[in-house]
């Protein structure tokens, strides 16, 4: 009856054997691929590079003239404007510019990766019921996994850096994008779908004719939890060497150091709040149309 | 009725929905019906043998309870839906044999339809709407915008091209669904239902728009409607479905002197037959004048006799459209004509 009482595993030298052929064959692999993987990604650690540096390197208020006039142009709103004026002064008073700076480079990089292949991708999956099949599952995967476990074949392959934080952040990132075009465009109405048709609209002008603008509101309420998922993920990739507010709340955490800890916490919510609300509000405005009653 | 005016000709025209379709296809070829079929098979019958020729330039009504086939017929038309079997020749042409590219060509300069839900874009405005046809065919914006701007005044929506269909009222959208299925000049215009969502005042005066829009243009309809009274007031013509199969294709005079059997006597028993039945279904031939007054062809019962009831032992003289006298009706055919038929039973007992 030993069976019943001890579970029948694998000998210990055997899962020995089995762990080490795996990390083997995956050290195999980087060492074979790495450089070639890392020379990949050469533009975009360029580009991240310099988009960084212009952030930090632009005097400051130049930058909150354009952060300002973008919050503006998204959501119309002056109580918008005004709470993002006081947080950035607030930010930069406290001695935390250059590091926002930082956070907000890689987050936009990060955002913008995501919608150019999340949109895709998320259309792809309209299309088609078994790319769809195909695709929910490692979306499933990618927001449920611990995002240590990624970490590490991520930093095997391309060593600490901004490039491993930026693919640990959009894998965390991209699912909500992918998911919300793929339903948006699923739900949009049959009858007017059908009218497109009767009229003989190819596919690509029903896609960009009606399909994307009807499902662009659900598409942007995707685009909006991507960044906050980006900026969720701020602390756990500043353990891979991506600099930014994140790297002082590390700091913070292994010596405990409230303060610190604290004033870089509060301004990535600070920064989550407000492309939250500049994003939401510019949805909104999106499907005016719906709202409009009858004059 | 020479063939040339006939537009569209449907043949043998067989639609199920489910798998195995080819298969089920020959147990409803062998006469299996409906419900059978479902049970059976577990194939839902759309469409059931049915052969039907369009006229040119005449409203073609099809006429049928829910579920009785008449969009899934109409959609057949632009092949929104393929069929199972049969052939569809426009202009002697099959449509089913064209190929995609052909369809959207053929979609995009023959036909055009009107919905029941409207179906309008609502991120579009109304000049958007109703250019829409047009601008997806590559029409530059200047051309297109032009050719709505008139569609939109000839439905009566001057100053709303700037609207969201949601901002307008249900009547006014439809008129929106009307000018966009008008502004790409096809011949045939696909109506499914199109009146059917609208208040009964704002329907019959859609009917008026397209009765009249009707007399200039002279495009060829097919109108899909469960209702008779509209069926009556715009068709040329009338093919009744039940079940997916055609009961009865006549014009709506004979309809309803002639009801082809139980289903469509149904349809007709609660109609007001006196404002629908003309002259000329009733009268008894014949070229000399009578002594009463002299009528149309066209005019309905209720209209003689309010000209009878001054003089009711006078018969009145019937002339058709050109002034020819054609024949005479006395007090007593007006009323056999009003009342039912004997197939339609009734309703007084005892």
């Amino acid at each position: 009856m030993d069976w019943f009482y001890n579970f029948p595993d694998m000998s210990r030298s055997n899962l020995r054997d089995f762990k080490k052929s795996v990390d083997f064959a995956f050290t195999d692999f980087s060492r074979t691929y790495g450089e070639a993987i890392e020379t990949f990604f050469e533009p975009l650690l360029m580009f991240l590079v310099w988009f960084e540096k212009f952030f930090i390197n632009t005097p400051w208020p130049l930058i909150i003239l354009g952060i300002l006039s973008l919050a503006w142009v998204g959501s119309r709103s002056l109580t918008v404007v005004l709470g993002t004026f006081i947080s950035f002064m607030l930010i930069g008073y406290f001695g935390m510019w250059e590091d926002t700076m930082s956070t907000l480079a890689i987050i936009l990089v990060a955002t913008f990766l995501c919608i150019s292949i999340g949109i895709p991708l998320g259309i792809a999956m309209a299309r088609s019921n078994k790319v769809q099949a195909f695709v929910v599952p490692i979306l499933d995967i990618m927001q449920t996994i611990p995002s240590f476990v990624y970490l590490i074949p991520v930093v095997m392959l391309l060593g600490i850096g901004k490039v491993p934080g930026l693919i640990a952040v959009c894998i965390y990132a991209i699912p909500p994008i992918v998911r919300l075009t793929n339903l948006g465009i699923r739900l949009v109405d049959k009858d007017v779908l059908e009218a497109s048709d009767s009229f003989g609209a190819n596919y690509w002008q029903k896609l960009f004719g009606v399909q994307i603008p009807l499902a662009l509101p659900t598409i942007f309420a995707g685009v909006n939890q991507t960044i906050m998922m980006a900026l969720a993920m701020v602390v756990i990739a500043s353990m891979i060497g991506v600099k930014g507010l994140g790297l002082p709340v590390l700091q913070a955490i292994s010596n405990q150091y409230l303060a610190l800890g604290l004033m870089n916490g509060l301004a990535i919510v600070i920064l989550a709040i407000i492309f939250d609300r500049v994003t939401q509000k510019f949805g909104l405005r999106m499907q005016k149309y719906r709202n409009e009653g009858k004059d | 009725m020479g063939s040339k005016n006939i537009l569209i000709k449907i043949n043998q025209l067989y639609k199920i929905f489910g798998d195995g379709d080819k298969s089920a296809l020959d147990l409803v070829k062998n006469g299996m019906g409906k419900d059978e079929l479902l049970e059976k098979s577990n194939c839902v019958l759309g469409l059931n043998n049915i052969n039907l020729n369009i006229n040119r330039g005449k409203i073609q009504v099809v006429m049928g309870l829910s579920g009785s086939g008449k969009s899934t017929l109409i959609r057949h038309l632009n092949r929104l839906i393929e069929p199972t079997s049969g052939e569809i020749l426009f202009n002697d042409e099959n449509i089913l044999n064209l190929n995609p590219k052909e369809l959207i060509q053929f979609r995009q300069n023959n036909m055009s339809m009107v919905f029941q839900k409207f179906a309008l874009f609502p991120h579009k405005t109304v000049l958007q709407n109703v250019g829409y046809g047009l601008a997806i065919q590559n029409i530059s914006k200047d051309e297109w915008s032009e050719k709505a701007q008139k569609w939109i005044k000839r439905v009566g929506l001057d100053g709303y091209e700037t609207y969201y269909p949601g901002q307008l009222s249900g009547g006014m959208q439809q008129r929106v669904g009307l000018a966009r299925a008008l502004a790409t000049d096809a011949e045939i215009l696909l109506m499914d239902e199109a009146f059917s969502a609208l208040d009964p005042l704002i329907r019959s005066e859609m009917q008026n728009i397209l009765l009249d829009l009707q007399s200039e243009l002279h495009k060829t309809i097919i109108f899909i409607t469960h209702d008779l009274d509209e069926a009556l007031k715009i068709g040329d013509r009338i093919a009744i479905l039940r079940d997916g199969s055609m009961v009865q294709d006549s014009n709506p005079q004979e309809i309803i002197m002639n009801p082809a059997d139980e289903y469509v006597s149904d349809f007709i028993k609660d109609i007001n037959r006196a404002r629908v039945i003309q002259a000329k279904s009733i009268m008894t031939p014949t070229n000399s004048k009578s002594s009463g007054a002299t009528v149309k062809e066209e005019m309905v019962l209720e209209d003689i006799l309010q000209i009878m009831s001054d003089a009711p032992s006078k018969p009145v003289t019937i002339e058709n459209s050109k002034g020819k006298i054609t024949g005479k009706i006395e007090m007593v055919n007006l009323i056999e004509g009003m009342k039912r038929p004997k197939s339609l039973g009734t309703n007084i007992t005892g």
